[in-house]
């Protein structure tokens, strides 16, 4: 299988690309249309709207109680004896895992799924240093051994089907080629087995990081997130400051959205509450327990009443299942740690609008993502929003705001604007457009790339009107 | 100024002034009125929907259930803890058995390798469960640590039907949880599953293949 590097530069071409290619159109119409109707039953018999009301809620007084809270968990780790290190971006938390690595001599680590890990590029941080990091999620081991990077925040694997991961292992590990998924999946366990017992260091990401307890809560079905956290004699936590709730009763409703927004599951298998290191008197465990606390941008997004709403996402991918845009180009195509409608509205400010331009427009706006989302979040408004940014139009709260404006165009919304708002010269324009219909333009930009040009009738609609209008009797009335 | 003082000092000044935080109304969450043999019919049909096997047992002789499952799944090799009633009584049933008990309330560095390659099954007990989830919470502790419900590739687990509550909300705020944490709390709801593999659901992944509940009551059993 070729390996390609994804950019959200090259959005468009890669779209095109991923539109032409009906094996990954097949692998993710597939997976998104089981996961959209899995949700949709497990939610049937719940009062949903009042279940996202709550989640938005929790997430809300989390943000609005950032600092505070963030001391708070702070505090409380640190009062359990784990130990926390805070990061202003991607670059200084590689820095922060790599040294407490280093600290302890690794050479190897084992990892559960962690985005915020994604989003640093941990790994090849710390390949650079001699230190081989191996994922441990069943699709991020895939995906890894695939040299991929994940194609959905929740199935890292999605775009890969039962034959090509068959091939994968195939030639990667030296399994048979089979389309057995248990035999697949057994052969995963014992190789990784080894490779628990082996590691040095155990990275996991957080789901949610309870300020109240100094708790670190991670949900998962395989049971590698509590190997990764259990096995190795050191765990290192990373986190998006973000991520933070007050308290301990928080968790149950976020939870309860997330597994069912995410794959349309009532529970998953595991629910594993860390709070500390093992103690003296413990067996097992980890000697020590770090958490890494990552900016990375959150903090710029904090400042804005609008665009706080983007860090209130639990990242359960319900976005990404139900977008129209994603289910047909899939995660790569995005070439952004984060894909779908989240990663359009987190990405810009994480890479910057002139990286990441073509991402708010990569949505129709049907508003799917918004309706879907367990935290409520207007993802549409967002997507308008930043549109309106890289255009100039926005509050320049965006790094790379600005980046689309173009004079041309800035100057034909402001000659529209004034024919609009003067009907004399509107109806005299009007009156000509259609006259010298021939000699109008054909082609407008990217707007006839897909339609075509707007064709001026040779009578307008005011004439029309007023034609009509003179035939009949002045009072006479009409229903 | 260090990276904690820069991201606190921008939360703090944030640009667009302090937020207020709304009030959270639970309600959604608990308050489901459930009579025990719902709670039982519910805890069970969720649990045994993602591959949990449920046993009902009287309380008096759970551990020849125990006995039969071991026997019926061929365990050689049972893990266990000590001082732990569950732990404790299974140890006396099975004093004369085919099984060989491993005590699990040992230093992991002193065994690790016999703990992965050789253990058959782990025994626990539980806190207590969930019958919205079909869930089990654990607390491990040194005499039932935290690998005893993990490695082994089959896990099972006493619960008293008594202890089951409604909702995870339920059972947070009954007992507490937010006075004072574990080092470790678990739920567990059913085996280690994934479907990474184009959607298909396989069993078994990294933890437990198999995970039975002895659901103990206090009455007798049919």
């Amino acid at each position: 299988m070729s390996v390609e590097t994804f950019t959200p530069r090259e959005f468009h071409r890669q779209a095109h690309d991923a539109l032409g290619n009906p094996q990954i159109r097949a692998n993710f119409r597939k997976a998104m249309d089981g996961l959209m109707s899995k949700r949709s039953d497990v939610f049937s018999d719940w009062d949903l709207e009042t279940l996202r009301e709550l989640g938005a809620n929790i997430r809300l007084r989390a943000l609005a109680r950032l600092p505070d809270l963030l001391e708070q968990l702070e505090a409380n780790c640190q009062a359990n004896g784990i130990r926390v290190h805070w990061a202003e971006n991607g670059d200084e938390a590689c820095r922060i895992v790599r040294e407490i690595c280093q600290s302890h001599d690794a050479t190897s680590v084992i990892k559960g799924k962690s985005m915020v890990s994604e989003e640093m590029h941990l790994n090849a941080h710390l390949e650079k240093a001699g230190i081989e990091a191996l994922e441990s999620d069943l699709g991020e081991y895939l995906v890894q051994l695939n040299e991929q990077t994940p194609s959905h925040i929740i199935m890292p694997a999605i775009h890969l089907n039962t034959d090509e991961i068959s091939e994968i292992l195939h030639d990667k590990t030296g399994t048979e080629r089979s389309r057995d998924v248990d035999y697949m999946t057994a052969a995963a366990r014992s190789q990784l087995r080894e490779r628990f017992m082996a590691a040095d260091v155990g990275i996991s990401g957080v789901n949610f990081a309870v300020a109240e307890t100094g708790t670190l809560c991670l949900v998962e079905n395989e049971g590698n997130g509590r190997m990764t956290t259990t096995v190795p004699p050191v765990h290192i936590a990373v986190t998006g400051i973000e991520k933070v709730v007050e308290h301990l009763r928080d968790v149950p409703p976020l939870y309860a959205l997330l597994t069912r927004s995410a794959t349309g599951q009532h529970v998953t298998t595991y629910f594993n509450m860390i709070s500390g290191p093992r103690q003296p008197d413990e067996h097992d465990g980890p000697e020590e327990v770090h958490l890494v606390l990552v900016d990375s941008g959150r903090s710029a997004i904090y400042q804005d009443d609008e665009l706080l709403d983007t860090l209130r996402c639990i990242r359960c991918g319900a976005c990404m299942n139900h977008c129209p845009v994603y289910t047909r180009v899939g995660g790569h195509t995005y070439g952004t740690t984060y894909p779908g409608p989240i990663g359009s509205i987190l990405m810009p400010h994480m890479m910057g609008l002139e990286e990441t331009r073509d991402l708010p427009t990569a949505s129709s706006l049907c508003g799917a993502c918004g309706e879907v989302c367990p935290v409520k979040i207007p993802i549409p408004d967002l997507l308008v929003r930043l549109r309106r940014e890289s255009v100039g139009e926005g509050r320049g709260n965006v790094p790379g705001a600005g980046i689309k404006r173009s004079m041309k165009e800035v100057a034909a919304w402001k000659g529209f604007q004034w024919l609009a708002t003067h009907p004399r010269a509107w109806r005299g324009s009007t009156a000509l457009a259609g006259k010298l219909e021939a000699l109008l333009p054909t082609r407008l930009g990217p707007w006839t790339e897909y339609r075509s040009a707007p064709k001026p009738a040779k009578t307008s609609l005011h004439a029309l009107v007023k034609r009509h209008q003179t035939r009949k009797p002045d009072g006479e009335e009409r229903s | 100024m260090s990276a904690r003082d820069a991201i606190l000092k921008r939360l703090r000044e944030r640009a667009d002034g302090p937020l207020s935080a709304p009030e959270s109304d639970f309600s959604v969450v608990t308050n489901r009125g459930w009579s025990p043999a719902e709670r039982l019919a519910r805890f069970e049909r969720w649990i045994t929907s993602v591959h949990g096997e449920v046993i009902h047992t009287a309380q008096a002789d759970w551990t020849q259930a125990l006995a039969k499952v071991l026997a019926d799944k061929g365990v050689r090799r049972l893990g266990l803890g000590r001082e732990h009633p569950v732990a404790a009584e299974a140890r006396a049933a099975l004093a004369d058995a085919e099984v060989e008990l491993v005590d699990a309330d040992r230093d992991i560095e002193g065994w690790q390798r016999e703990q992965f390659d050789s253990l058959e099954a782990g025994l626990t007990s539980t806190r207590g469960a969930i019958a919205e989830t079909g869930s089990l919470w654990l607390w491990p502790t040194p005499d039932e640590p935290r690998r005893l419900s993990l490695v082994p590739p089959i896990h099972i687990a006493v619960l008293d039907a008594e202890t089951l509550e409604d909702t995870f909300f339920d059972v947070v705020e009954a007992h507490g949880w937010a006075g004072g944490m574990p080092t470790n709390a678990l739920l567990i709801s059913g085996p280690s599953k994934t479907a990474d593999i184009e959607q298909t659901l396989a069993y078994g992944v990294h933890g437990p293949r198999e995970l039975v509940v002895l659901v103990r009551h206090a009455e007798e059993v049919e």
